[in-house]
């Protein structure tokens, strides 16, 4: 019996599905049997317990019911509704969008299919030097999806909407995204998704291409969820990631980027706020194979009331990776003493010609800064916020289009005024 | 206006006396001087009546028109009418002077039971004033105070004395790190906001600033207490002698 099966408690079956991705999930079974499940004592979860992300039952978690409109309402976009990590075609919109072919991963039935290698290869990729044995579980086993290609920048962006309808749900989705040369496209993604929710995401970004993306995660919401982004950046192409995550309780979010075509760009960028029981990670690893390409990350939390956040970042350069820029900020605002932060920030440079710099910081709110924003009227509570605004807002500058980084403000506003 | 009687305060971390019994009154449209060698307790006056943490008071009050400023929160004090221009005004990376100044605005109206004013009033309100105080429009789109010169940072507390009208301002070495012009501008802001229901209390090292707002009273302050009341002259007479004479005068 190997390590998963134990761990699982149960043998791992791949999905049935379309042939050609047969093989990446024959493999990823075995080498998920080959490394199990993670667990308390790997290095790689070291301060965060995967436990309920592996054991055999997911916990359950109350449906989320809140006054506020859903994210990213007031925006033109092409709806793709999930509900428990099954595509719901009658809430979705037509998925007809110039541009783009968007399909459901469990009905890609064409003999040759473009995802083939993208699918469970840049998952493999990002295996190496560490595993990731949920997102292997997760090619093996996750029957659902979209594959997406862009081969002209479409009108709209295409927003994932992941609605969760069932208390225990135990959800599992892989996605396949290939932006090709010269197109560029924007990802929006939110939603509780389930009770318990596994998510990969393979993008392929070819060269001159651009591939912008925002996520909305957790809210008021019980889930517990892993998510993965595998990203393969080629030449001049343009990666930009941002997430905010507000509550959940368990929330760990990988992301694996190897630029590997000169002069590519990643920016990933995230703010989370926690209040209570919250556990919020991000794992990063970016891996400079390229000339004179340029990465950043940009982590801020603001945690209280027992939250704790997690930061493992790593910029690994590689020999011939010369001219890399690499800069990785990671900061916690601790609002009181019950809040922890975990940071785990390295750099691995073996190129001689490289500019890369990684800071890291936990404090607690500026007492004169407090006191200035009090001694104008302003009441403590409110300066509290106005400076935990302010503290995230490095965070939220990363996202470019201006209509989604005022919602992301808004929301926030709106969160830390319920807390008050 | 402003009433400080017999105030005692020490730091709260050690035991140590700063203030050992200060008596002062502001009456209403007064505009008076507190001068005094380093170290003799100015600052820590203005951080008082500010409500500043740190400070403890073993003695005496402090009334503002009648009601106990020192149980107030800092924020009461200001919507009550107390205005500290810092001499160290805190930047504050992330909030934008504009959006700082129109909570601020508003949340002491809220806290008087008034009208928020209305975003096209205080835009309006604010330009007039930055005008005056020759700021640039830029600034009031810039995070509070970061990357302002010290003149820049000085105006801007002038811009926000102006903006939410207070009726006690306490000026704490405004003049410091100022050249002459912008000293001047800084003046000018203040004097254009004199009025008969405000008064001003107006802490300085030197007496140069007082050439430029010019006090109804001086007082001079040393080791905690004030050791000497007089007119403008007396000002002057620091200017010219020092303070070791008068020091050695009242000791």
């Amino acid at each position: 019996m190997g390590a998963a099966e134990k761990n699982m408690g149960a043998a791992i079956t791949p999905a049935d599905g379309p042939a050609w991705a047969q093989s990446a999930r024959d493999d990823a079974a075995a080498r998920l049997a080959a490394t199990g499940l993670p667990g308390r004592r790997d290095e790689y979860w070291k301060y965060t317990d995967p436990t309920s992300l592996t054991e055999p039952e997911a916990a359950q978690a109350a449906l989320f019911k809140s006054d506020e409109s859903p994210f990213f309402d007031g925006i033109d976009r092409l709806r793709v509704v999930f509900v428990d990590g099954v595509f719901d075609a009658d809430a979705s919109d037509n998925l007809t969008l110039e541009g783009v072919e968007i399909e459901r991963l469990a009905e890609a039935n064409a003999d040759i299919h473009w995802a083939k290698g993208i699918f469970g290869v840049l998952e493999a990729n990002g295996q190496i030097p560490v595993v990731r044995p949920l997102a292997a579980l997760n090619t093996a086993t996750a029957a659902d999806g979209v594959l997406i290609r862009v081969t002209k920048t479409p009108s709209r962006p295409i927003s994932l909407v992941y609605r969760h309808a069932d208390e225990r749900s135990d959800a599992m989705l892989h996605h396949v995204v290939r932006v090709e040369s010269g197109a560029s496209l924007t990802l929006l993604e939110n939603g509780p998704a389930a009770a318990r929710f596994n998510k990969v995401m393979e993008i392929d970004v070819a060269d001159g291409a651009e591939f912008h993306h925002v996520r909305a995660q957790g809210r008021d919401h019980e889930r517990r969820v892993a998510t993965h982004m595998f990203a393969r950046l080629g030449q001049e192409s343009v990666f930009k990631s941002f997430t905010l995550t507000m509550n959940g309780v368990l929330t760990r979010n990988e992301v694996v980027i190897e630029l590997t075509g000169d002069d590519a760009v990643a920016h990933v960028a995230g703010a989370a706020v926690g209040d209570g029981d919250f556990h919020h990670d991000d794992t990063v690893f970016i891996t400079h194979d390229a000339l004179r390409c340029e990465s950043r990350q940009v982590f801020k939390k603001v945690l209280r009331n027992g939250a704790t956040g997690v930061f493992q970042g790593k910029i690994l350069v590689k020999k011939d990776a010369q001219k890399t820029d690499g800069f990785q900020l990671s900061q916690a605002l601790l609002l009181d003493d019950d809040a922890q932060f975990l940071a785990k920030p390295e750099l691995e440079i073996y190129a001689d010609d490289v500019l890369c710099s990684h800071g890291s910081t936990t404090g607690a709110i500026d007492e004169d800064a407090l006191f200035y924003l009090r001694s104008r009227g302003v009441p403590t509570v409110e300066a509290q916020d106005l400076l935990v605004l302010a503290f995230l807002a490095e965070a939220i500058e990363e996202v470019e289009a201006e209509d989604i980084a005022e919602e992301l403000n808004t929301r926030l506003t709106g969160w830390l005024e319920r807390r008050r | 206006m402003l009433k400080i009687t017999n105030l005692h305060v020490g730091l709260e971390e050690e035991d140590k006396a700063i203030l050992k019994g200060v008596d002062l009154s502001v009456g209403a449209g007064e505009v008076h001087a507190i001068m005094g060698p380093n170290g003799s307790g100015k600052s820590t006056l203005s951080y008082v009546l500010a409500g500043r943490d740190g400070y403890e008071v073993t003695d005496g009050s402090a009334a503002l028109d009648g009601e106990d400023l020192l149980e107030m929160e800092p924020e009461e004090r200001a919507a009550a009418g107390l205005f500290l221009a810092f001499q160290y005004p805190v930047e504050i990376p992330g909030v934008g002077n504009m959006t700082f100044l129109r909570t601020a605005v508003n949340a002491q109206r809220k806290a008087r039971g008034e009208e928020e004013m209305s975003a096209a009033d205080f835009l309006k309100a604010i330009r007039e004033n930055a005008k005056t105080l020759k700021i640039d429009p830029d600034m009031l789109k810039r995070p509070v105070n970061v990357g302002f010169s010290g003149g820049e940072k000085k105006r801007n507390e002038i811009l926000q004395m102006a903006m939410l009208e207070p009726r006690m301002c306490v000026l704490d070495e405004t003049d410091s790190g100022l050249d002459v012009d912008a000293m001047k501008l800084v003046s000018e802001g203040v004097n254009a906001l004199r009025d008969a229901g405000r008064s001003f209390l107006v802490i300085t090292h030197y007496q140069r600033l007082l050439d430029h707002i010019k006090p109804d009273v001086v007082h001079i302050m040393a080791d905690g207490r004030i050791v000497k009341t007089g007119g403008p002259d007396l000002a002057l007479e620091v200017e010219n002698n020092g303070y070791a004479d008068i020091l050695s005068e009242v000791a």
